[in-house]
């Protein structure tokens, strides 16, 4: 029997849905393998992995925390890679974000005033505009690789935020330890969910997703954008100017990265620290294509890498698994997810042998 | 195809249904509250052969020692997540909670204050309360015997520091070190490489290969990997072990190790837990004490080197000898400790000045 992948005439609408379900069950069905050869009851620990995370309120409001960033910059990501547009930077506008943010609640923190917090949520969205400004410039005047100059730039937004953080902004009182001052309250996201760690910065990144999917699918800025990542010729034909869609995918990008990284500093964090974020910037593109690019589908991807992470911290706690195999096992979802997409543009074709019943001649 | 499909997606589910059903999820049961759970974060993997490593080893010698259960999550970012991890471990029923990293300690506060049952003991930093204590140890003793084996072994007189972050424990190791080794050799000098990372192998690597390149004959590191020690014995000049002994790792090279050796006082700490005697300290130990402990030395270092790092060892322990005793002068040369003067605890917490042979500007 031979096993053939085949174009489908049209990309199936039914496997668009199937398609996750057929990748979640080969998940669970590797790991419960996976869990066997390593001795450990699988259904404990996928219990640990997927359950145990989110059997609290606190857990809940956890997964929301940690998916903030992710959904924030990969619904982003998500327009300018419908443009053609490889952001790939978005780790260092978040920093940016954070450092402009952040800097305006070092400078304010002993105001006390509402007017405090909406500064700094407007300039971590310019901080990280700025940073994606640059990659945005040189694509449109030198014409230079978008995907090396926002990366490149990720670096020196780290090295900014060390040197911040060393010198001017440490905490004075802080036994010269590089960390800020802890912002005021006044500077510090608000809990929408007593007794949780669940900020502000949740309900925008939901306002966020949504007010993509409009721009996505309701205005022409959309369309053009989507008709200038399938077909530039047939976009600059149409009067589309791929400069300024360029221009708009990293402002968007950019500008969102940024308030992702306001929102981690504003938010549970609290204060400036040389780390910030683990790699969000990173992690986002992969969110944004499991999600397939869609604002609706990079809202659940979000969701399960976040769950992922804390499934991996409860596998450790609960099951005393080593991180490595919570690497190995993500791994795992995401092959399986974006493996499965292909059966939405191609189907599988069963070939049996054939046993030929003309000119079947004994030789 | 279709039907293929469709067979999947019911079969799946009913296997995976089947499968819970056969092998029912035991829930993991909640550790025992009567037992002593203890608990640990590490900021590294347990396999770094340095920093988290030698955690490691303390903790499964209270395993050893008293047989209760222990906990540990490796690699928490220092940021955002770092208060999940440790509030999980309080919520899942661990009696003592070791955060092994000074990011951890906003964190750690936080959560002490919420679980005022649960004890927490925070490394490295400042912060404590009534059920928050906070231990570290006196790695600069341990860098003046290095110093002083450096100062008999260094032919150039030019030594190598691969460092983490430019805080006040690592200022006061290069400190210690270079102050030790001009008592031996008065025009000895150390160049210093940055890193801004504690576990970096491949960069650690370059910083040694960059620095023996510059005539140091002898790499030393305030870092956790075993890289630059590896650097080290390929190209045929000394290093010392960082954190746990490293001669594994370079046979030749090794002249010794400071060893980080927690195990007395995790299992002192645990015991006073399970006796109900436990009460919030301030620990900062040295030699005298062995939570500052040294590797054999290796072949290089000869019989009258021994009896001179010993014969430090030993002033060091009985008092007679201080690693920041006057006179010492500034990178400018000019006296800031008079003779017979010894720097206090206070000054060496917050330490953000270079002695004098050491190159570079620190900031």
């Amino acid at each position: 029997m031979l096993l053939s992948l085949v174009k489908r005439p049209e990309q199936s609408k039914a496997m668009v849905y199937v398609s996750p379900i057929i990748a979640l069950g080969l998940t669970l069905i590797s790991g419960i393998l996976l869990f066997q050869i390593m001795g450990v009851h699988p259904a404990q620990a996928l219990y640990a992995f997927f359950v145990d995370p989110i059997t609290t309120k606190y857990g809940w409001a956890e997964l929301g925390v940690k998916a903030t960033p992710l959904i924030l910059i990969g619904v982003a990501l998500s327009v300018g890679f419908r443009a053609g547009v490889w952001n790939i930077g978005a780790e260092g506008q978040l920093t940016l974000g954070a450092i402009c943010g952040g800097g305006i609640a070092l400078w304010l923190y002993q105001v006390d005033s509402v007017f405090v917090l909406p500064l700094m949520i407007i300039c971590g969205v310019l901080g990280g505009m700025a940073w994606a400004a640059i990659p945005a410039f040189l694509k449109t005047r030198f014409n230079a690789n978008e995907i090396l100059t926002s990366l490149m730039l990720t670096y020196v937004a780290t090295l900014l935020l060390s040197l911040l953080i060393h010198g001017a902004w440490r905490d004075p009182d802080g036994f010269n330890f590089p960390v800020s001052r802890i912002f005021s309250d006044s500077a510090t996201l608000p809990i929408i969910w007593q007794g949780t760690r669940l900020h502000l910065g949740w309900i925008l990144t939901i306002a966020a997703a949504i007010a993509v999917w409009v721009l996505m699918s309701k205005t022409i800025i959309g369309f053009q954008i989507k008709v200038i990542g399938q077909a530039p010729k047939a976009g600059r034909h149409a009067g589309f100017s791929v400069n300024r869609t360029i221009w708009f995918s990293l402002m968007l990008g950019g500008g969102m990265a940024g308030m992702a990284g306001l929102f981690e500093v504003a938010g549970p964090i609290g204060q400036l620290l040389p780390s910030i974020s683990p790699g969000y910037g990173f992690t986002a593109i992969i969110v944004a294509f499991v999600g397939r690019l869609h604002p609706v589908g990079v809202f659940f991807a979000g969701l399960v890498m976040a769950l992922s992470y804390l499934g991996g911290e409860s596998a450790q706690i609960t099951m005393n698994l080593p991180l490595a195999v919570t690497g190995v096992f993500q791994g795992l979802l995401l092959f399986f997810l974006l493996a499965c997409d292909v059966l939405i543009t191609y189907r599988l074709q069963f070939k049996f042998p054939v046993t030929s019943t003309r000119g079947s001649k004994h030789v | 195809m279709k039907k293929i499909v469709i067979a999947l997606v019911i079969v799946l589910p009913v296997v995976l249904v089947g499968y819970f059903l056969l092998f029912k999820p035991e829930i993991p049961e909640a550790p025992d509250a009567v037992e002593t759970n203890v608990g640990f974060v590490y900021v590294g993997p347990v396999g770094d052969h340095g920093w988290t490593y030698r955690h490691d080893v303390g903790r499964q010698a209270i395993e050893k020692e008293l047989g209760v259960k222990t906990t540990f999550v490796e690699s928490v970012p220092e940021g955002a997540d770092a208060e999940r991890v440790i509030r999980k471990l309080a919520t899942s029923g661990h009696d003592i909670i070791f955060t092994t990293s000074f990011g951890y300690m906003n964190p750690t506060a936080k959560v002490a204050k919420q679980f005022p049952d649960v004890k927490f003991e925070h490394a490295t930093g400042y912060i404590r309360a009534d059920n928050l204590s906070t231990y570290s140890a006196r790695f600069y003793e341990g860098r003046a015997v290095l110093g002083t084996i450096a100062g008999h072994l260094s032919k150039s007189g030019v030594v190598g520091y691969i460092a983490s972050f430019p805080i006040p424990e690592v200022v006061r190791g290069i400190n210690a070190f270079i102050l030790a080794m001009r008592k031996v050799n008065p025009d000895a000098v150390v160049k210093v490489v940055w890193v801004n990372s504690w576990y970096d192998p491949g960069k650690e690597g370059d910083a040694a290969k960059a620095l023996i390149d510059q005539g140091a004959d002898i790499i030393t590191q305030h870092t956790d990997s075993p890289a630059p020690l590896q650097v080290a014995e390929q190209r045929g000049v000394y290093g010392f072990g960082q954190a746990s002994d490293m001669s594994a790792f370079a046979p030749n090279a090794q002249l010794t190790a400071i060893i980080d050796n927690w195990n007395p006082y995790y299992v002192s700490h645990v015991k006073a837990v399970m006796e109900g005697t436990w009460e919030s300290t301030d620990t900062w130990d040295g030699i005298k004490s062995g939570m500052v402990d040294f590797a054999p030395y290796g072949d290089a270092v000869s019989a009258d080197v021994r009896a001179a790092a010993d014969a430090v060892k030993q002033s060091i322990i009985d008092g007679s000898f201080h690693p920041f005793q006057g006179p010492i002068n500034n990178q400018a040369g000019e006296q800031v400790v008079a003779e017979g003067e010894t720097l206090d605890d206070g000054v060496l917490l917050k330490m953000d000045w270079y002695v004098e042979g050491v190159q570079g500007e620190l900031n």
